[in-house]
């Protein structure tokens, strides 16, 4: 399978890519890994006529502990994230997503800020980084600007970026010593999480689901069913409620509100343990 | 719309300059424009790990990448593992380990293995198991794959 003709423009800097957006205008699209990418425009389902390749801008590879909270540059490969001592210091739960997501090749391509803006709902790391709270950094044309994991996720690999912004950072509050878990339901090892559930116990509980939507999903009225006192039995209990899951070769809507339901159960019980 | 871009690769370490399309995919550069067939085409959709390589030294799946990023990169194909006659390590132990049937995922596995053991010089058989999950057998010959990477490690657990 061979992707459709397109111009390629390689940047190399942030500044570079927010021009080549500007100049090449909606027919332009942004590489960084191309794990997700590049399949889709293996398949046709996607054709842009420009890629603008940001997979050498270095500047935005880093993790860096920035106070109260950890800033994560865009570029930065999840293989670097499940290797980071910073995140193993101050952010463990990012550390582990980032070990379960692809395989080893993936992961050594894969970017955080790449699997952000694809938007795609059954990736691992966007329902981390709503549970957890993050803000992205945007740049564009005009400038820089900040959106909260929760404004940021529209729809089907919708996102709030524009046509000519580039994600250039990742904003994660710490979470030291934080109870976590990812339970993640798949057929083979390497496969996308047909469900996942994640919870994280740092005083609160937040719980996100994977794939239970159209974007990532906080599990909100399981969160409400424990912060009101139910036990995690119970509170598991709900983790359909607020979702819209599809049906497709792998399960049935039906079947992916009971792996909810299991998997918050779970999540919450090896976070506390 | 689609014209050519200029770059510059070492592969198996030899320099090699070409004009490619944009579109061209890594596997594809490797096989048809530089010659080197002992990579192959498995599934095309980056489930399979046939046509893993190591580019700068890490494992990657050659078909989701495209000759243009690439670009200044080392890339290490199945033939540039032997030294002369003598087998690589992970080639060696593949052979004595009688680790393939019909042999089309065996480079894949090889250039995979290469790369974790770089990364997890001594692994256990679970980190050996997870290492591989981008990698696929269908003959179901997982079992003596497990126990070359093992004893290409030198562990033998």
């Amino acid at each position: 399978m061979i992707p459709a003709p397109f111009d390629y423009v390689r940047a190399g800097s942030a500044g570079e890519a927010i021009a080549a957006l500007a100049e090449h205008g909606d027919d332009a699209k942004l590489l960084a890994g191309g794990m997700s990418l590049l399949p889709l425009m293996k398949l046709r389902l996607a054709t842009p006529t420009v890629l603008v390749d940001v997979g050498r801008v270095r500047e935005l590879s880093y993790v860096r502990d920035a106070g109260d909270h950890l800033a994560v540059g865009a570029l930065t490969r999840h293989r670097d994230l499940e290797t980071s001592d910073v995140l193993a210091a101050h952010c463990a739960p990012l550390r582990t997503v980032a070990s379960e997501v692809g395989d080893n090749q993936v992961r050594h391509r894969g970017t955080i800020g790449g699997s952000v803006s694809h938007g795609d709902p059954a990736s691992d790391l966007p329902a981390l980084l709503l549970a957890l709270d993050a803000t992205f950094v945007v740049q564009g044309p005009g400038g820089e600007r900040t959106v909260a994991a929760a404004e940021f996720f529209r729809g089907f690999l919708e996102t709030a970026l524009e046509p000519d912004e580039l994600m250039t950072e990742i904003r994660v509050p710490k979470s030291r010593g934080a109870g976590f878990s990812y339970q993640k339901f798949q057929r083979r090892a390497q496969d996308w999480a047909i469900v996942g559930a994640m919870a994280v116990r740092n005083g609160d509980t937040r719980v996100a689901l994977v794939n239970m939507g159209s974007t990532p999903l906080r599990a909100v009225a399981v969160e409400e069913a424990l912060a009101g006192g139910a036990s995690m039995t119970e509170a598991a209990e709900r983790a359909g409620e607020g979702t819209d899951p599809s049906g497709d070769i792998n399960a049935t809507p039906e079947y992916r509100e009971h792996l909810a339901r299991v998997l918050v159960r779970r999540a919450l019980e090896a976070a506390s343990a | 719309m689609g014209g050519s871009v200029r770059i510059g690769t070492t592969v198996n370490r030899q320099a090699h300059e070409h004009d490619v399309e944009p579109r061209l995919l890594l596997v594809q550069y490797l096989r048809e424009v530089v010659g080197l067939t002992g990579t192959k085409i498995g599934c095309d959709t980056s489930s399979c790990g046939a046509c893993t390589v190591l580019v700068d030294g890490e494992s990657v799946k050659s078909c989701t990448m495209l000759a243009a990023q690439a670009d200044g990169s080392e890339i290490t194909t199945i033939e540039g593992l032997a030294q002369g006659d003598e087998l690589h390590p992970v080639q060696a132990a593949f052979h004595d380990q009688h680790a393939l049937q019909c042999g089309f995922c065996t480079a894949g596995m090889v250039m995979a293995t290469v790369s974790l053991l770089d990364e997890i010089p001594s692994p256990t058989e679970r980190d050996v198991r997870l290492g591989l999950e981008g990698n696929l057998c269908r003959c179901t010959g997982y079992h003596n794959i497990v126990k070359a990477v093992l004893a290409a490690a030198g562990t033998g657990r």
